[in-house]
């Protein structure tokens, strides 16, 4: 189970109505290597991992959760007060159509986000390197959205964000290194 | 290579399992997690045949599977 913190893991201030910014970071919302998809692949494969690793998933993914948070709070306020035509203008009209204000777990460029984003071998060195490969494609999803960004308040959030992913790909390869660790009956081939 | 191909672990087990346990579950490591980069002049197999049979020239990435379960269990 969880227990809940009502706050940000790090702040999210937003200096400007900015719709069209909010359309790139939905990418990190509901796309294949956004934040959803990163908390439920880690959490679903901590079942199946070697016991060594579990606390690591079980801690990321739930740290990928607070990040989700924070994307979501950045494309609020950045969508909140928008007029229709701004979100027209922003290229936001379709989901504006669909779904008015409210967020949505799709990419950037609407595709609603799907559980093949993610993936669960069952094997524990597939797994964790898919996990690794998650991770730096996250990082690189937050360069280019921050290179995209004039807004230095959500850079700012963003660049702790993308921080993040590398710390997490570090443990990610300790993980593997410890899997990897000849333990128990040594046998030598 | 002095490093083993298979590990193997003990799972938590509880008393509420329905199933028979499975006390112990192994996972591959292949020979490739150990091989930053490959040496130069790494041993061959001896002949064409055999590394064409086993999918590679070089004896340090050859990872037979499944092991033999004498090899694989205890």
């Amino acid at each position: 189970m969880w227990y809940y913190e009502k706050k940000l893991q790090y702040p999210v201030k937003v200096s400007q109505c900015n719709p069209r910014l909010a359309k790139y970071l939905i990418e990190q919302y509901g796309g294949a290597d956004g934040e959803l998809s990163a908390a439920l692949r880690y959490l679903n494969q901590r079942y199946t991992i070697p016991d060594k690793v579990v606390g690591l998933l079980n801690d990321i993914g739930t740290e990928e959760f607070a990040h989700l948070e924070m994307i979501a709070t950045m494309i609020y306020k950045l969508t909140k007060d928008a007029t229709p035509e701004q979100l027209v203008e922003a290229g936001m009209g379709a989901h504006f159509v669909n779904h008015d204000h409210a967020l949505f777990y799709h990419n950037a460029a609407g595709a609603p986000w799907t559980a093949t984003y993610i993936q669960a071998k069952g094997d524990p060195i597939a797994d964790l390197y898919e996990d690794i490969a998650a991770e730096e494609k996250a990082r690189a999803t937050y360069q280019w959205i921050i290179d995209v960004s004039d807004d230095p308040f959500i850079n700012d959030s963003l660049k702790f964000l993308r921080e993040r992913e590398i710390v997490h790909s570090q443990r990610f390869h300790e993980a593997v290194e410890i899997l990897k660790e000849e333990r128990d009956r040594k046998k030598v081939f | 290579m002095t490093y083993t191909l298979v590990k193997c672990y003990s799972p938590y087990i509880s008393k509420m399992d329905p199933c028979p346990p499975m006390l112990k579950k192994c996972f591959s490591t292949p020979p490739n997690l150990y091989i930053p980069f490959q040496p130069y002049n790494s041993e061959q197999f001896p002949t064409a045949r055999e590394a064409l049979y086993k999918g590679t020239l070089w004896t340090c990435l050859y990872d037979p599977y499944p092991l033999k379960r004498e090899e694989n269990l205890e």
